[in-house]
């Protein structure tokens, strides 16, 4: 026990403080501590040198006065005397004064950093931990300055005693936190990992906490780290519930450190070294199978410690994602807390599912709970809970289960907080047109939503409705009927009657047969709106008139009468009288023919992606969008959403299937040319020109229209087509792709998309598509840690191209933008034209600071040749015609090797297909051959390709000959394929 | 990783308050004002943990003391949840028969290194 419980040690101060309690008014209080501070001042000045025990008891009650709000301009030099005494209880208060008073004053500070110098070379190990307590406590640059070097040494000094150990641990970890650039690296890193054998646990503790900072920047110098971890994890966890003293809390052994260690070995991959991993896994399953134990308490401590070390077990599954069956451990573990009465489980498992949903491996057995999490979101009394339901329904979602949930969440939103509203909008947005079967069904979701929640429908949301209703003429009709009964109610959102009135202008003709809703009817319901509209629907109104007078010439005069109404013509809003005065004109004047040019249908919008999806990756930040990127997630979806379909169609024009989000757009076509009649404005509200009027205001079409046209690439940088590089991308900048560079790509020969590197920082995600000789691919850059990084530039070089100046490969890149908040996510989209044929694939070179320290690396692009490979199917006997015509040597590449996977046909087949070629049933006499054709896609000419497979089950061998028309390519081919088996 | 940790009396007042990253004087006042606010007006069915701009809140309720840490998205909630009442454990423990005054003081000087949380009972209290 220190020495200030002895109250009888400083009676002055006891009476001080209960003087100052008992003061009735704030003025007597006021009273009282300038007398105090008079008597103290008196006492410091006085002649005769105070003992250290009266000091003490002074500085006591100054410190005590400053806590109490007041400022203290003396005594500083007092305090610092008591540094050097000798009584433990004067140095800590001395210490104590410090801690809370110290300021950079330069002569007191030196005196300071000498007291302490003192104290840590004292070897009492009391006197060592004050003055380490107190560098933590100050944390400033200066001490770190004068004690970064000294506190590495005292850690692993042999003889140092175990608080003093774990003192120096934490303090170095302060320092370290407060500025990393004092703190040296050196041969004391090996020796901090192993005090993660120490005997002590407190030791233990400590040293893990400052491991895991610092392998944060360094995991190679604290590798060595991940076994140790496991060794010390796996005695913790197989103890006995006693075996801990002082360190079993409740009757779980350590669970704090435990949680440590989980999260250290979160730092890192899974252990390479098979008996590790095999002791790690042995652990997990340990700690799921207590929890299926009996509690060995009552007590909820008991249980929430277990639980604490239960969710770091399943965070660790969930980061190595690659044990199915832990992944599936964790779930139904989490499952049976979904219903738990403990409402702090009941969010934490469904936190911790949103996670495990992304895996490929769990997103089944997530979903067997659909029920259990609609029901949370209907019940749940806690907003917070309701909220995590929402996202885990979000992240659960897929094609067998969208409508369901897309219905649940409609309803939810009915009734949903405020705050999250928004959210779930654009939530429900995106999943319906993401997992859109019919589209009918999305009209209908997307409807309802402005319904329900219109307010909360932001621009987006009914821009993409629109969007996706012009691009697709077989819901023309049904989304025309919607609007039109939805209008009938007798209030309606104005979001409403913007899609109203846009889909009503395009396509009212599709349901004007119906004497219901004959031309009359659809435009007095319109116009019984127009009143209560804004501006800028109204706006939208007056062109959605003019088109009708186009679609519906009967209401020709009805019209004219309206736009010439004052109210119109002389509106005191000028973009509203422009339109009123230029449509009305235009009805009398131009003649049908030109009218029905004029006011043409829209013409279908350029694909790309989702602007609803942009903007919750906006609002949620990283996390909430790259769920949605996650393409393993549902491999199902592919067929439609996200795939790369085999059927050719024009990629300029949408093909009726085409992806909803746009994934499979092809390349921005080149920026329109400026309209010339500036200031006309037909051009403003009718071409499909982006290009916004300067002399007007913003029209909705206008906004419409330029948030639809896709942007001119910032960067419109043919790069390869340049050989002299740009300022910030010159390719002698690139270094050498980083070892395993070639093992990464070979990993995505047969794939397009998934995890292209991953280290302590940073993690490339790749999203890809082609089709013919066209690509695009999405880069998803995530920063791992809490740390912005800055001067983030991705570039895109190839050096094929430099070497024979031949252009292969054009590759549009975006800029990205150049800090990437910590755990923050940034997308870069290349368009990628194959040209003619290569061998070498791009380089991506990424570079960016770090914590003040310049990290580059350069990677291999997953762009290789057969990316542009077109299957083709044929009979045997075209087969065997074409392969005879490619008999040439040199046409021919033949390989023969050793398998280095399983030989499984239908694993096989699955990278044959990735690999790009059609595979040909019943072409090869022998059944266990693989045989497969294809052409590949380049600008200037296209390779028709033949192979052949043979696995031998036997000899573990392959035989793969390949015949193109081409010599290199052929090679090339070959080699890349090889690889895959 | 923990950032701040705060005792505030029902009232409202904060009672002691240690952060573990820079946060300037007055701002510290305002997060306070607000987190404080988010707390009291939360019942007992809700759970312990709040989202609050980037941190994640977790607090407990000790009578007219709440127990409020922040800390950021990567930590283990539960375990912060239980480390508070390890917390007020020990210091109930260590300060039974000491004046709140007192007591104070030492809150102030305990070291409480950031993310080092009390490792297990009077574990780096004993440090002393």
């Amino acid at each position: 026990m220190p020495a200030v419980s002895k109250g009888d040690g400083m009676r002055g101060l006891a009476v001080f403080i209960s003087d100052i309690r008992n003061c009735k008014s704030k003025e007597a209080e006021i009273k009282r501590i300038n007398k105090e501070l008079a008597n103290i001042r008196s006492k410091f000045k006085g002649d005769k040198a105070l003992d250290g025990y009266s000091k003490k008891k002074y500085v006591c009650k100054l410190l005590f006065i400053f806590l109490l709000g007041h400022d203290i301009d003396f005594g500083h030099m007092e305090a610092v005397n008591l540094l050097s005494s000798n009584k433990y209880t004067e140095k800590q208060i001395g210490y104590l004064f410090i801690s809370v008073l110290v300021n950079s004053n330069s002569e007191l500070i030196r005196l300071i950093n000498n007291a302490i110098k003192n104290d840590l070379a004292s070897r009492n190990p009391t006197f060592m931990c004050l003055a380490l307590h107190c560098i933590a406590n100050v944390g400033s640059r200066e001490m770190g300055e004068a004690f970064a070097a000294d506190i590495p040494r005292i850690l692993v000094a042999g003889d140092s005693m175990d608080s003093v150990k774990q003192s120096a641990a934490l303090c170095l970890l302060r320092l370290y936190k407060a500025s990393p650039d004092l703190v040296p690296m050196g041969e004391w890193t090996a020796r901090v990992v192993h005090l993660l054998n120490d005997q002590h646990m407190g030791v233990v503790t400590a040293a893990v906490s400052l491991i895991t900072c610092l392998c944060k920047k360094n995991p190679d110098d604290f590798k060595t780290c991940v076994s140790l971890a496991v060794s010390r994890l796996s005695r913790i966890v197989s103890s006995a519930s006693t075996d801990l003293q002082d360190y079993t809390y409740y009757f779980v052994p350590a669970p704090w450190l435990s949680v440590k260690l989980l999260r250290l070995l979160q730092c890192y991959p899974p252990p390479e070294d098979a008996a590790v991993k095999g002791r790690l896994v042995e652990c997990l399953e340990t700690v799921l199978n207590k929890a299926q134990e009996p509690p060995k308490s009552k007590k909820v401590q008991h249980s929430n410690a277990k639980n604490a070390i239960l969710f770091e077990t399943i965070s660790l599954i969930i980061h190595y994602d690659s044990e199915p069956n832990l992944l599936v451990r964790a779930c139904n573990q989490l499952g049976q807390f979904l219903q738990h009465r403990e409402t702090n489980l009941r969010y934490l498992a469904l936190e911790s599912m949103c996670t495990l949903a992304s895996s490929e491996f769990s997103h089944e057995a997530v979903k067997t709970h659909i029920d259990t999490v609609i029901n949370a979101l209907k019940t749940e009394r806690d907003v917070s809970v309701r909220q995590r339901a929402a996202d885990l329904l979000y992240a659960m979602c897929d094609r067998s289960n969208a409508k369901q949930i897309v219905s649940e969440m409609l309803r939810y939103l009915e009734t949903a907080d405020y705050a999250i509203r928004e959210e779930i909008v654009l939530k429900v947005a995106i999943l319906a047109e993401k997992y859109a079967v019919d589209y009918s069904w999305y009209v209908d979701t997307i409807l309802n939503l402005i319904r329900i929640a219109g307010d909360y429908v932001s621009e987006e949301v009914w821009y993409r409705v629109l969007q996706i209703v012009t691009n697709r003429d077989d819901v023309q009709g049904y989304a025309a009927k919607t609007v039109f009964e939805a209008l009938q109610a007798p209030a309606c959102h104005e979001n409403m009657v913007k899609v109203g009135g846009y889909i009503l202008g395009e396509f009212g003709n599709l349901i004007a047969g119906d004497p219901r809703s004959s031309p009359p009817v659809q435009f007095s319901l319109l116009h019984s709106k127009f009143h209560l509209c804004s501006v800028a629907t109204r706006a939208l109104l007056l062109s959605t008139y003019i088109k009708f007078i186009n679609l519906f010439p009967e209401t020709k005069a009805t019209i004219q009468g309206v736009l010439r109404a004052g109210s119109q013509l002389r509106n005191a809003d000028v973009e509203l009288q422009q339109r009123a005065v230029e449509y009305l004109t235009l009805s009398s004047v131009a003649s049908t023919d030109v009218l029905a040019t004029v006011l043409e249908e829209m013409p279908p919008f350029p694909e790309r992606e989702s602007s609803i999806l942009a903007k919750l990756k906006r609002k949620k930040g990283p996390g909430a969008g790259s769920a949605l990127d996650d393409s393993r997630r549902d491999p199902s979806s592919h067929d439609i959403n996200g795939g790369v379909e085999p059927t050719p169609s024009t990629v300029s024009t949408p093909s009726p299937s085409a992806d909803l989000l746009g994934l499979r757009a092809a390349p921005p076509p080149a920026a329109p040319p400026a309209p010339s009649g500036a200031g006309n404005l037909l051009v403003d509200v009718f071409s499909d020109s982006p290009a916004a009027q300067p002399g007007l205001g913003p029209s909705p079409e206008e906004a419409f229209l330029s948030e639809l046209e896709p942007p001119a690439p910032e960067s419109p940088m043919a790069l390869l087509a340049d050989p002299a590089p740009a300022a910030d991308a010159g390719p002698e900048d690139i270094g050498p792709p980083i070892p395993e560079a070639d093992e990464l790509l070979n990993k995505f020969v047969c794939r397009n998309n998934g995890v292209l590197f991953e280290n302590q920082l940073l993690q490339i995600g790749v999203k890809s598509e082609f089709r013919q000789n066209l690509g695009r691919m999405y880069l998803f850059y995530g920063n791992k840690t809490s740390v912005q990084f800055q001067n983030f530039s991705p570039t895109v070089v190839h050096p094929g191209d430099l070497q024979t100046h031949i252009l292969s490969l054009a590759v549009q890149t975006k800029r990205v933008a150049s800090q990437v908040d910590g755990g923050a996510q940034v997308q870069q989209v290349l368009n990628i034209e194959c040209l003619r044929d290569f061998l070498t694939p791009p380089l991506l070179s990424v570079r960016f600071r770090y914590g003040g320290a310049p990290q580059s690396l350069t990677l291999k692009l997953p762009v290789t040749i057969n990316k542009f490979f077109q299957p083709t199917e044929m009979a045997a006997q075209d087969f065997f015609q074409r392969w005879k015509q490619l008999s040439l040597p040199q046409q021919e590449a033949q390989k023969i090797f050793k398998a280095n996977h399983p030989m499984d046909a239908e694993v096989t087949k699955a990278k044959l297909l990735g690999f790009g070629s059609a595979l040909l049933d019943n072409v090869d006499p022998n059944p266990e051959n693989f045989v497969g054709a294809g052409i590949i896609q380049t600008k200037a000419l296209q390779v028709g390709c033949l192979l052949r497979l043979e696995p031998n089950a036997q000899a573990q061998m392959y035989r793969l000959t390949l015949r193109t028309s081409k010599e290199p390519v052929s090679r090339h081919l070959c080699e890349l394929l090889a690889q895959q088996f | 990783m923990i950032k701040f940790f705060l005792m505030v009396n029902k009232q409202g007042q904060t009672r002691l308050s240690k952060y573990y990253e820079h946060v300037e004087i007055n701002k510290r006042t305002l997060l306070e004002t607000e987190v404080i606010k988010s707390c009291l007006s939360r019942s007992n069915e809700q759970c312990s943990f709040i989202e609050y701009k980037d941190f994640k809140l977790i607090y407990r309720q000790y009578a007219a003391l709440f127990i409020v840490v922040g800390v950021n998205d990567t930590e283990n909630e539960m375990a912060i949840y239980e480390f508070i009442h390890n917390f007020v454990e020990v210091l109930d423990d260590y300060f039974s028969r000491v004046g709140l005054h007192v007591l104070q003081l030492l809150l102030i000087e305990q070291p409480l290194p950031a993310a080092s949380r009390l490792a297990a009972r009077a574990g780096t209290v004993s440090a002393k």
